[in-house]
């Protein structure tokens, strides 16, 4: 199959269940935000401990390449918290904004031209960033079983132990 | 308020589907999920129709090259999917202003589009700073047991829990 027709079907199972999860709203995406409402936490952390289970898989078998993003310790926290921010102020995320959109969310249309602007922004000020907080605790692209130096089954036992836990607690708790 | 029974699947099995999507896209497309690097992309586009050199010249735009690949498309469906979804069980609703913004800062279409427009202009700044945002390393990091989606997810979350709670705290006391 073409490459981008598997994308865009991808994409359209991927905001089908976005949309039926109800993780693309505003109110629940800054629910979570506020503690009040767990329903991104829940689906999000239910996809990642499925899906890390068989990627792992998919990695031991040679079928799938290891594509990890690397840390760059300056970049990542800064970033990150910018990006936090910039998220309590629109209630979306670039993914959920084009499914918020699709379920005729008009504000989110704002905010995707926003991301633009910051996208073009961010490529201008690229050449400084680069030779500054990008040189800042630059690790490579490392795994969290390679940095405690034990098996990747024993990394996703806890998460999974963790998940279910969070999954507990938040039921008993009614968030 | 959002309308009586509207509630969707449960978060678990909607997200626990979207594992295996994941996983599928790894084993057939060899494919990771992202979301931001395509506003790059697609930025770069949109900078080409104005001035063509000044996107060959930039640094950025020579790394993150402005084509459609499988992510812009995948991005693209997310629009689609969402459509299909709302339309076909009734939750399709056309707004200009969420519930919960317009309870604290009122139900002005402008103010909450000035709003959202600036709050994109700092999350992807943010996102790119960071290297990717809640797709790239929320998901497509995190499957891998990658140290840096470990980082910026609680990054994301911790900057997100905060700054929320502050702008939403000052509507408590009036």
């Amino acid at each position: 199959m073409n490459i981008l027709v598997n994308g865009l079907i991808t994409g359209i199972f991927f905001g089908f269940l976005l949309q039926k999860g109800r993780v693309v709203r505003y109110d629940k995406q800054m629910g979570a935000l506020r503690l009040m409402d767990m329903t991104i936490v829940k689906f999000y952390f239910s996809a990642i401990l499925t899906g890390m289970i068989g990627v792992t898989v998919l990695h031991k078998l040679g079928i799938s390449p290891s594509l990890i993003l690397p840390v760059n310790i300056g970049a990542n926290i800064i970033g990150g918290l910018i990006f936090g921010i910039g998220w309590a102020i629109i209630g979306y995320c670039p993914g959920t904004a084009l499914g918020a959109l699709g379920e005729g969310r008009i504000d989110a249309l704002w905010g995707i031209m926003g991301m633009l602007v910051g996208a073009a922004l961010f490529a201008e000020v690229f050449p400084v960033i680069s030779d500054t907080i990008l040189t800042w605790g630059k690790e490579g692209s490392i795994t969290l079983p390679q940095v405690f130096g034990i098996n990747d089954w024993f990394i996703i036992i806890i998460f999974v132990a963790g998940g279910l836990g969070l999954f507990y607690w938040l039921e008993k708790k009614g968030l | 308020m959002d309308n009586k029974g509207d509630k969707g699947w449960n978060p678990y099995l909607a997200g626990a589907l979207t594992g295996v999507l994941i996983i599928l896209s790894a084993g057939i497309a060899k494919q990771y999920f992202g979301a931001s690097t395509c506003f790059v992309r697609m930025a770069g586009f949109i900078e080409q129709i104005f001035s063509a050199e000044h996107v060959v010249s930039s640094e950025y735009f020579n790394r993150v090259v402005p084509y459609v690949d499988w992510q812009v498309m995948m991005v693209l469906g997310i629009l689609i999917g969402a459509f299909i979804s709302s339309m076909t069980d009734g939750s399709f609703q056309i707004k200009a202003v969420p519930d919960m913004w317009a309870e604290r800062f009122g139900p002005s279409p402008l103010k909450r589009g000035m709003f959202a427009f600036i709050g994109g202009i700092i999350l992807m700044f943010g996102a790119r700073l960071a290297g990717g945002c809640p797709s790239g390393y929320g998901l497509g990091a995190m499957v891998q047991l990658a140290v840096s989606g470990l980082i910026v997810v609680g990054c994301f979350f911790a900057g997100g829990i905060i700054f929320a709670n502050i702008i939403f705290r000052r509507s408590e006391r009036k």
